[in-house]
């Protein structure tokens, strides 16, 4: 197989389109595809193309349907069996021909644990760079290039990476950072089939089986959202009311010691001077009061939020959000406006 | 029974601080490590060393001082090692990494298995690997938590957010590790001997005229992505106190402002 | 003239320390509480072979010297003083073994301590003979007709004594010539007559067992004989030189984590709206602790680097030994004060580091009977 190279010299006004990659499972459309064609829609209104999704699978037809309802122009479907399961080298297979085809100007992919697998292996076979886990995408209002943003060092700073000679340009997406696309009433999308060629030996991988995650143990270390209680939770129940939070939001429960020597929750989920010292980018301190044991085990988390009905605990010191109330009305506001949603602006 | 373990010599991104006044990076000071998930790489074909016997060869590109995290990794078990440095490599994005390294682990040949970290902490970019592995025209299987020798064959779990996936790849093929997959061991005192105190043959040396490789596909020229500006983020400290009537006002406002600095996402729960 | 580690030293001290850090710290607490002996952490420490440090690889060790060893002791018991202890002390069999024993008790004993998972102990101290060694009133008799020691007699104060496979006992093979009849005699976990008496309840260094070992009419075969017969004062002397080196490097370690956690504190607790490290007072406490470490510490790499270049070296390993475990007590006493009420809470280690620290002035020989030791050599 002839490698691909980059730098050829090849012509940019041969390229168009934005392109999402949707990623499915067990034959349903994964939100980070919704996030990708909101952010696309936006690019490609800037570029002045128009916005394609792609979907490979197998008897996807139905679920690729279901994308037409939304502000796109083109919905394609990679209709293949042996695109039943996840395989890199099907997936890349199919998605490099295409490409190569049809020629995108920028191509978008989550940067979920399989579009992170796709993707890099995508842009070796094309010839083209990749910009990894970006969290920011516009268009350069001057050369129409694409400047994709993303944390490095940990966070510690932006870079914003081009991709100037070679197309298309990709990127992949960090989940959870961009709009969803958004329904609307009338479509004009174009609705594909794509028959692709491909051969059992191309696959190169044998699907063993899945297997479902376990139980959730605590890992309050790698926990990007951490809810803790604190004394001010009154009780063991008190735990369920943070419980409920810490779901809502996909994070994990923390506690303050006071908590765990209650015997109110084990001590696996202890944050502070004798428990894990954690890092997240949000910790979510209710009823604690912020005693320096406690600060020490968590003062380096990127965002502080407490609630607590003492307006003079020093949690309020170093908290970056703080709300001045009973938790258990807090608490349950906060779940239930997440779960409907209603908070966005 | 070959494996190359590819390990990469980053800071300790933890410790990295932002200088306030010039919010700049400040690198002084900051140890540097082998990338935690290239430890879970070495620690998986140690592993099999120890279960199997193989020969661990580690490759990694860098400037000089990267020997250090080779000796490291020699320390640790490592039969061999393969420093890939040279002014020309300077520069290089992912695709001209991953473009070096592949020529070099041909170079090295005869190999088994490649096993990867999935990402370096500095940039976080999970996208060598699988370049290499395309590079080489090999089947990957990358987010593996576990591993297994199959006569011929690798059997990985590979982590996946809704359910983790079995794969089976024929050798040779190459994996990425997360730290799922082990705990790395410490170097022993045998090993630390032998790495700091043994031959300095251990570590061999590959600059560009030692590898196959075509000069415009590598360094700054032959990066197909360029950093076109970077900057830190600046946050502010707020020290907000959220107000409202009601408690469902004070929690729609605080989800505003939480959903403006991309903490939680729009739309609710994940 | 040099004062620099060597690169394999420094990369040591690092993995040690990385290991001290992140496996060790978290354990401390609990084993402080629990008071018993982490065997898994021994056996990591086996795993990475800090346990067969200084003796060769072909008796199953890691090779290495004394400064290696001191080294790894240091950089653990910066977080946990029993832990470092038990390091420390139970190398001192594979070094009486390396030292006296025959290449056949070499090959029998040195792997199965070194890198076998099993623990060595160090057995001279009596209820009656603590800094007077030489009153050990243990007898070991040889039974001719049987070709065996009967040992009988109780030991106390054993660190290890309880757990270990193996345990050198000093007792008197010939008492009628006191300190001139003692000899060296190794006796098996297991073997009939020999039992565990009491555990003792320390103030401090709870994860090290410290315990008493009864011999009622304990046979052990000839060939369990360490060195030559009656040479056993001179042999337990010998090893308490070394040993005394490994306690000032664990009285290093104790204070040196005192100070760094003193650190860490005053630049983060806050008080008159500042943190205290800005107040002259504390900073003064600081340099003053600093300057003890630094001072304990090269006195003891010096004292262990005279002992790995073969130079007599028993004046300066009393000297950092007293030296150093005074450091630690006074050291973890202002760590302590340093932390106002929350050093006196269990939440914070300095408590359990105040209490660790003191043992160092105690035990393998007092602060006074080394002065004895130092005057002694100063006076000669």
């Amino acid at each position: 197989m002839e490698r691909a190279k980059v730098n050829q010299d090849i012509n940019l006004n041969d390229y168009n389109d934005v392109w999402v990659l949707a990623e499915t499972v067990n034959g349903k459309i994964l939100p980070i595809t919704l996030e990708l064609m909101g952010e696309g829609r936006k690019l490609a209104n800037d570029l002045g193309k128009k916005l394609a999704v792609i979907v490979p699978g197998y008897n996807i037809e139905e679920a690729a349907k279901v994308l037409v309802g939304y502000d796109v122009d083109i919905v394609y479907y990679v209709e293949h069996e042996l695109l039943k399961d996840f395989s890199t080298l099907g997936f890349v297979e199919v998605l490099s021909k295409e490409v190569k085809k049809r020629k995108p100007e920028v191509l978008l992919v989550g940067a979920t644990s399989i579009g992170r697998d796709i993707g890099p292996r995508l842009a070796a076979r094309l010839g083209t760079g990749l910009t990894a886990d970006c969290t920011g995408l516009e268009v350069d209002a001057e050369d129409k290039k694409l400047l994709m943003t993303r944390p490095a060092f940990g966070g510690n700073i932006m870079a914003t990476i081009i991709c100037p000679k070679n197309r298309p340009q990709m990127a992949t997406v960090r989940p959870g950072v961009m709009a969803r696309a958004k329904k609307i009433e009338k479509s004009n999308a174009s609705f594909e089939k794509i028959i692709p060629e491909l051969k059992e030996e191309d696959i190169r991988s044998k699907l063993i089986g899945t297997i479902e995650h376990d139980q959730k143990r605590v890992n309050l270390t790698d926990a990007k959202i951490i809810v803790s209680g604190g004394r001010g939770i009154k009780n063991k129940d008190g735990f369920a009311l943070i419980e409920s939070l810490a779901k809502a939001l996909g994070g994990e429960v923390g506690s303050s010691r006071a908590c765990v020597d209650a015997g109110w929750i084990d001590s696996s989920h202890q944050v502070g001077q004798t428990g894990t010292t954690v890092r997240p980018d949000l910790y979510i301190a209710c009823g604690i009061s912020g005693a320096i044991q406690h600060l020490a085990g968590m003062s380096e988390s990127k965002y502080i939020v407490a609630i607590n009905t003492d307006k003079n605990a020093p949690i309020f010191d170093i908290c970056d959000y703080g709300i001045v109330g009973d938790l258990k009305e807090i608490i349950p506001a906060l779940v239930s406006s997440i779960e409907s949603g209603e908070f966005t602006l | 029974m070959k494996i190359i373990v590819c390990i990469k010599q980053v800071p300790n991104t933890s410790e990295v601080k932002i200088n306030p006044e010039t919010k700049t990076l400040i690198r002084d000071g900051v140890e540097s490590i082998i990338n935690p998930d290239d430890k879970n790489a070495l620690e998986a074909a140690l592993k099999i060393k120890d279960e199997k016997g193989a020969k661990v060869v580690v490759v990694s590109m860098g400037p000089m001082q990267a020997k250090e995290a080779i000796l490291e990794a020699l320390a640790m078990g490592a039969d061999s090692a393969y420093l890939i440095s040279d002014r020309k490599f300077g520069g290089s994005d992912t695709w001209a990494t991953a473009t070096i390294l592949a020529a070099a682990i041909e170079k090295i040949g005869d190999y088994d298995l490649i096993i990867c970290g999935r990402q370096a902490i500095d940039g976080d970019t999970a996208q060598v690997g699988p370049e290499i592995a395309e590079f080489l025209n090999i089947p990957q299987v990358t987010y593996a938590k576990e591993l297994e020798l199959k006569d011929g064959a690798v059997r990985v779990k590979r982590f996946c957010e809704s359910k983790d996936y079995e794969f089976e790849v024929k050798l040779p093929a190459l994996i990425t590790a997360i730290k799922e997959l082990n705990t790395a061991r410490y170097p022993s005192v045998k090993g630390i001997f032998k790495a700091y105190e043994g031959d300095e043959e251990l570590v061999k040396i590959l600059t560009f005229d030692d590898l196959n490789v075509d000069e415009t596909q590598i360094g700054i020229k032959g990066s197909p992505t360029n950093v076109h500006r970077s900057f830190v983020p600046v946050k502010e400290k707020h020290s907000e106190f959220i107000e409202g009537n009601t408690a469902m006002e004070k929690a729609k406002l605080l989800l505003t402002k939480l959903y403006e600095n991309k903490l939680i996402q729009s739309g609710g729960a994940k | 003239m040099d004062f620099n580690f060597s690169k394999a030293q420094l990369m040591l001290r690092k993995t040690v320390a990385d290991f001290s850090e992140n496996v060790v710290k978290p354990r401390a607490e609990e084993i402080d509480r629990s008071g018993k002996f982490p065997k898994d952490l021994f056996l990591e420490m086996t795993k990475m072979g800090l346990t067969g440090i200084g003796t060769e690889e072909k008796y199953g060790g890691s090779g290495g010297s004394d400064i290696e060893k001191i080294i790894a002791v240091e950089e653990i018991a910066k977080y946990c003083g029993s832990t470092a202890a038990t390091l420390s002390i139970h190398t001192i069999f594979a070094s009486v073994i390396g030292k006296f024993g025959t290449e056949e008790q070499k090959q029998k004993y040195l792997p199965v301590v070194c890198s076998g998972g099993e623990l060595g102990a160090f057995a001279l101290t009596e209820p009656n003979a603590g800094s007077d060694a030489g009153s050990a009133r243990t007898t070991a008799i040889f039974d001719e007709s049987k070709q065996e020691y009967v040992l009988n007699g109780t030991k106390c104060f054993i660190t290890g004594g309880g757990l270990a496979k193996y345990v050198l006992v000093f007792a008197l093979t010939s008492p009628e010539l006191k300190t001139k009849g003692l000899s060296c005699i190794l006796v098996e976990r297991g073997t009939p007559g020999f039992s565990i008496g009491k555990i003792e309840d320390k103030m401090g260094l709870h994860g090290s067992e410290t315990a008493e070992l009864i011999f009622d009419n304990c046979r052990v075969p000839k060939d369990n004989l360490i060195g030559p017969l009656g040479k056993g004062f001179k042999i337990a002397m010998t090893a308490l030189d070394g040993a005394r080196i490994g306690i000032a490097a664990q009285a290093v370690g104790i204070a040196a984590g005192a100070l760094d956690e003193s650190i860490k504190y005053t630049k983060e607790r806050v008080q008159f709206g500042r943190p205290i490290s800005s107040l002259q007072g504390l900073q003064w406490y600081i340099a003053e602790m600093a300057t003890k470490v630094e001072c304990a510490r090269w006195m003891t790499y010096r004292a262990a680097s005279l002992k790995v270049s073969g130079m007599p070296y028993t004046k300066e390993a009393a000297i950092a030994k007293f030296n150093a475990s005074k450091v630690a007590v006074e050291v973890t006493d202002k760590a302590l004060q340093i932390h106002g009420g929350y050093g006196y809470m269990r939440d914070y280690p300095l408590e359990r580091m105040y209490r660790d620290a003191k043992i160092t002035e105690i035990y393998e020989g007092t602060s006074e009977i080394h002065k004895v030791v130092i005057a002694r050599e100063v006076l000669k």
